[in-house]
Parts: structure tokens; C-alpha cells; sequence
């Protein structure tokens, strides 16, 4: 079983190269598709680790088996392990639930729930039954995600009255508020504009701090901009289906100067999307 | 590292070239530079024009029609409501013999029974609309128990009065007896169950209203976006945390339209009760004591009212009418408020 004790408040060092996930996928399924194979990657520990590739390759589907969110999929089936911390998320004894409060997720769609702003933010907390200084934490955790000074009088009032950008910020303040390990983002500036975009990427530079982070992204200059490592992943469309592989994985800067792979290269030369 | 059938790299350059060759673009087909737009013909026009005549015409032939019911009905209560004024709301008399008319139980029978039933057929639905939406069931089973919902409402109303009368007094009644006989100080059930009454009436009700609740509330729920529960779930929420906290929350006011249009059906609703509510002019508190309603009162007493006591009865369907409406308000409001609060007055 995972332990359920709270998350420290503070990580006192970050020692660098640490494998924190370990994901070694074999084959993935939705009913008789499948969707994923071959997909071997360690994230590591306070580090941005980026997903990159085209449309359908299987990005989205790799990130939501690192907090068992595709258990909520009809049909879905998995081959292999992932590592959290040295346990292996998906053994029959482990709990999905107690994964995800460990690693938490922000969306492409900013989904605050309808409720004030307030108590978008303290969801996280009353699940996890944190009784001691709610709204400290709440203005912590909104302060954190840079929203604190355009809300703070209106906590009170419906999150949905928030512009787009604003409501993905309370999204990650809704996450970091439990303070979990990871944060597994999912392409969370497509529907912004590149304003909120230049916002949520620097939110995301100063989290790395605390919080070990991977993200989807279309963008490849975002990926640039903020990961220290990258992901390239690409799909087979041989025997006429569609499957997502891994095809190559380094430190960001090496894997767009000098990409090992020449389907990596070609990708971002622009010559296949 | 495994290399796939094909490179999609040089298959569509070359495509592209092959396509260039064949077809050459409009420079040497010179008709095409042509603009071909036109603007809407004649006939485009006047179908509009008639469609949009016709949907004005067919809205106020609505409100004529209400306008037209309401005056139909006032004008034959009017010498009823000269003669009696308020106390046919005060009053708990209905003696054809003496012209002496009154509807206070009757009103009283009507609320009551409506309010209990739409509880019990809230509680109950709202659980079938989650147990059929939320992942419980796989979506064959899922469709499977949709349409037998469905079904309930197709039954006729006479029928679950039989039903009433022959099943559910019976099961109840020892239920009833023992619960006057222990708890008998409280109003509740300070009356034994004779047969027809307040409870059976009210439980038949609710099964008459469930399959609306039941449908409309599935529909609300469903339209509850997925990205919503996805960051419930995300958050680490357990499917009994994001039902109340995020599903039902978000559907509130969805529900609440369900509830409506249910407490409406259960207002007008006569054949069923007028066969288990006892027809009693009295107001009890006991859900055992027999009562009547409206609906039900005009059900039995118009066949052979004179002319005085239909003028009486004309009231009456006025007062059933004015309370109809008076629910579905309040339930717009009601809804109204809750969507302003859910989104922030945002939509």
C-alpha cells in the first residue's frame, strides 16, 4: 500500500536525478485497441518533464496512467508496471484513489468545479480531512499558483466568472493545495491565450521547486522553454492502427539539437505532424 | 527501436507532386474566376418569412388558449365565488343538501399528499438516475433499466389505483397498525389505517411521478460535464465524494426541474387517487386518517352536481389551477437561482 501520511510541507533538498516514476509500459489497451506499446521512461524527481509528438501518438494516455486516471476508461488494460517511490501504482493491492491524492492533475479545459472560488481550493483539503488552518492553506496554495491578488476579495463569488486563464490557475492552486509529489499536466495552456500561456509557464518554473512536474504539450517551444527533459513520442500506423511508442527521451536540450532519432528529427523539422 | 511499414514523409511529397502534374491550378481554366455566389432566391425568403408568421401565430394561440380556460372556468365560478368569498378556503363543509361548499381538506389533502409523494419519488429517483449514469452498471444493463423506468410511465393511472387498493393497502397495513399502536402519540400516526388514505395515496403518487423524476434528473446528471468529475477523481475524491460534492451539485438545478415538473404531475393527478385517498373531508395530520384532493373532489362530485354545487366545483378547479401555477413559479425561480449561483451569473 501507498502511504497515506500527509506530504511534507516543505522538501528540504532536492537531490537531482532521483527517479521518482518509473514507467515502464509494454502495451496499453482500450477494449481490443491498442493504444500504447513499448513506452519505458523514468521521470525524476523536481524536474519538468515534457511529453511532445503529434496528434493521437498517445501523450494524454501515457500521463493519465501515472495517476490511474484512465481506470476511470471502459475497457482500458495495461501491460507492465509504473513505479511511484518503488511501488508499483497498478498492484492489485494499491488503491487508485491513494494514488491520485499523491499525484495530482490539471486538465487542457480549466474545470473548476461550480462552486466559489474558496472552496474550489479546499476541496483537496476536506478529502484528504485536513482540519488545521484551512483558509492559511487555501490563500497559501492561491498565492502559489499567482492568483491570490486578483481574488482575494472575491473568494466568496462562483469560479466560473473567472476569465480562462485565471480559472486554470485556480485549477493548479486546486491541486497544489494537498501538496502533492507530482503534478501530471495535460496540455494546460491550449485553450489560453499567450498571455495566461506566459503566466501558467512561469507558475510552472517556480513549482519545480517543490513539485516534480510532467506535462503534454503541442507546443514545441513551450517544451523548450520549460523542460528539463523531453519525451518524444510518435505513432505506428503499420497493420493499419493506430499506436502510440516512445521514440526518444534526453535532456530537452540535447533531444532538439541533437536528436538521436530520425523520426525525432523529422518531427521537428516540421516535416510530419 | 522498431521501424513502422512506411515513411508518411515520402509517400505525401510525392503525392503532392503527382497532384500538381495532372491538375493544374484555375490559370488555365479561366471560367472558374468567376464569382458563383448568388443571393437568397425568392421562394428562400418567403419560407422564411411564413415559417417565422406561422411560429407567432401558433405562440399566442397558447397564451389565447390559457387566456381562454381561465375565463371559461371563472365566469361559471363567479356566482360561487360572490356567494362563498374566502371562506371556501376557510371552511371544511361540502353539503350539496344545504349549498354549503368549502375546500380547506381538500386543499390541505392536496398538498400534502403531492409533497410526501414528490419526497419519496425525489429520494428514489435521484438514487436510479445516479445508480444509471455514474459507472455502476455496464451501458447494455445501463439501457436495459432505462427503458423499464420508462415503462412506469406508460402504465394507466386507473391501474395503479387497483394496484393501490388490492397491493399496497394490504402490505401496509400491518406496518400501519403496529406503528398507531406504538407511536400512536405522535400526530403522525395517530390515526389507524381504515383502508384508503393519506399514505397509500401518497406512496401510489410517488411511483406515478417516479419514472419523471427518475428520467429528468438521469438527463441533468448526465449533462454534467466529464471534465468536472475527471477533476474530482483527479483531486483523489472517492466515487462517494464526487456523487454529492461535484455530480449532484452541478445538476442541482437540473434535479430541481425534475422535481417541478413531478410535483405538477402529482398536483393534477385523479384517478388513482380519487380511488385510495378516502375521499373524507377532513384535515388530519395522520398519514393514515383518509382525505381527499381537488382532482379527486371533481372527479366524484361532477356527475351529478346540480347547477349550484358545479359553480362550487368550478371554484375549486380555479383554486387547483392557481395552485399548479403558483409551484411551477416558485420551482422557475427556484431553478433560476440556483443556475445564477452555480455559474455566477455568467450564463
Amino acid at each position: 500500500m501507498l502511504t497515506l501520511q500527509k506530504p511534507h510541507r516543505h522538501v528540504e533538498t532536492v537531490i537531482h536525478s532521483e527517479v521518482l516514476i518509473d514507467c515502464r509500459i509494454e502495451n496499453l489497451y482500450y477494449g481490443d485497441f491498442r493504444a500504447i506499446r513499448d513506452c519505458d521512461l523514468s521521470i525524476e524527481r523536481g524536474k519538468i518533464t515534457a511529453f511532445i509528438g503529434p496528434s493521437g501518438c498517445g501523450k494524454s494516455t501515457v500521463l493519465r496512467c501515472m495517476n490511474r486516471m484512465n481506470d476511470l476508461v471502459q475497457g482500458f488494460r495495461i501491460d507492465g508496471q509504473i513505479h511511484f517511490q518503488g511501488q508499483d501504482i497498478y498492484h492489485p493491492s494499491v488503491d487508485p484513489v491513494a494514488v491520485r491524492r499523491h499525484i495530482g492533475m490539471v486538465f487542457q479545459q480549466p474545470n473548476p468545479f461550480a462552486m466559489s472560488i474558496y472552496k474550489n481550493v479546499a476541496f483537496g483539503l476536506k478529502l484528504n480531512r485536513v482540519k488545521d488552518d484551512i483558509p492559511g492553506r487555501v490563500e497559501d496554495a492561491l498565492r502559489r499558483a499567482g492568483l491570490w491578488d486578483e481574488v482575494k476579495d472575491k473568494l466568496k463569488s462562483s469560479a466560473l466568472a473567472l476569465s480562462g486563464g485565471q480559472q486554470q490557475r485556480l485549477c493548479i492552486a486546486r491541486a497544489i493545495a494537498t501538496e502533492p509529489q507530482v503534478l501530471l499536466m495535460d496540455e494546460p495552456c491550449s485553450a489560453l491565450d499567450p498571455i495566461a500561456t506566459r503566466r501558467i509557464e512561469e507558475l510552472m518554473l517556480q513549482l519545480k521547486e517543490r513539485y516534480t512536474i510532467v506535462i503534454v504539450t503541442h507546443n514545441l517551444h513551450q517544451a523548450q522553454r520549460i523542460a528539463d527533459k523531453t519525451a518524444f513520442m510518435y505513432v505506428d500506423t503499420s497493420n493499419s492502427s493506430r499506436t502510440g511508442f516512445l521514440v526518444e527521451y534526453a535532456d530537452t536540450h540535447r533531444l532538439f539539437n541533437h536528436p538521436q532519432q530520425e523520426y525525432t528529427l523529422q518531427y521537428l523539422r516540421g516535416e510530419f505532424s | 527501436m522498431p521501424t513502422p511499414a512506411q515513411s508518411p514523409h515520402v509517400s505525401q511529397s510525392n503525392s503532392m507532386v503527382s497532384n500538381h502534374s495532372k491538375r493544374s491550378p484555375a490559370r488555365t481554366s479561366p471560367t472558374f474566376e468567376v464569382s458563383v455566389v448568388s443571393p437568397p432566391s425568392t421562394t428562400d425568403v418567403l419560407v422564411d418569412r411564413g415559417f417565422r408568421g406561422l411560429a407567432y401565430v401558433f405562440a399566442w394561440l397558447t397564451i389565447v388558449l390559457v387566456c381562454t380556460i381561465l375565463y371559461e372556468i371563472g365566469g361559471h365560478a363567479f356566482p360561487a365565488i360572490q356567494e362563498y368569498g374566502l371562506s371556501f378556503v376557510t371552511q371544511s363543509t361540502w353539503d350539496a343538501n344545504n349549498a354549503q361548499f368549502s375546500v380547506l381538506p381538500e386543499i390541505w389533502g392536496t398538498l400534502s399528499s403531492s409533497l410526501l409523494a414528490l419526497a419519496i419519488a425525489t429520494f428514489f429517483g435521484v438514487f436510479i438516475a445516479i445508480f444509471l449514469t455514474q459507472d455502476f452498471l455496464t451501458p447494455r444493463v445501463e439501457r436495459v433499466f432505462t427503458t423499464i423506468f420508462e415503462l412506469l410511465a406508460a402504465i394507466p393511472s386507473v391501474v395503479y389505483g387497483l394496484w393501490g387498493i388490492y397491493i399496497v393497502i394490504p402490505t401496509i397495513r400491518p406496518i400501519a397498525t403496529w406503528l398507531h399502536e406504538h407511536l400512536g402519540t405522535i400526530p403522525f400516526f395517530s390515526t389507524p389505517l381504515s383502508g384508503p388514505g393519506l399514505l397509500p395515496a401518497s406512496l401510489v403518487l410517488s411511483i406515478m411521478i417516479l419514472p419523471t423524476i427518475a428520467a429528468v434528473s438521469r438527463d441533468a446528471i448526465s449533462a454534467v460535464p466529464n471534465q468536472l468529475r475527471e477533476a474530482a477523481y483527479g483531486l483523489g475524491a472517492t466515487r462517494w465524494q464526487v456523487i454529492p460534492g461535484v455530480v449532484l451539485r452541478t445538476a442541482s438545478s437540473g434535479i430541481f426541474g425534475a422535481m417541478v415538473l413531478g410535483l405538477g404531475r402529482a398536483l393534477g393527478e385523479t384517478m388513482a387517487l380519487a380511488m385510495l385517498i378516502g375521499n373524507s373531508n377532513q384535515v388530519s395530520l395522520s398519514l393514515f386518517s383518509p382525505a381527499n384532493t381537488l382532482a379527486a373532489l371533481l372527479a366524484n362530485n361532477f356527475p351529478e352536481a346540480g347547477k349550484v354545487e358545479e359553480q362550487a366545483l368550478m371554484f375549486a378547479a380555479l383554486i387547483l389551477l392557481a395552485i399548479t401555477l403558483g409551484v411551477n413559479m416558485i420551482g422557475t425561480v427556484i431553478i433560476d437561482r440556483t443556475t445564477r449561483r452555480l455559474t455566477g451569473g455568467t450564463s
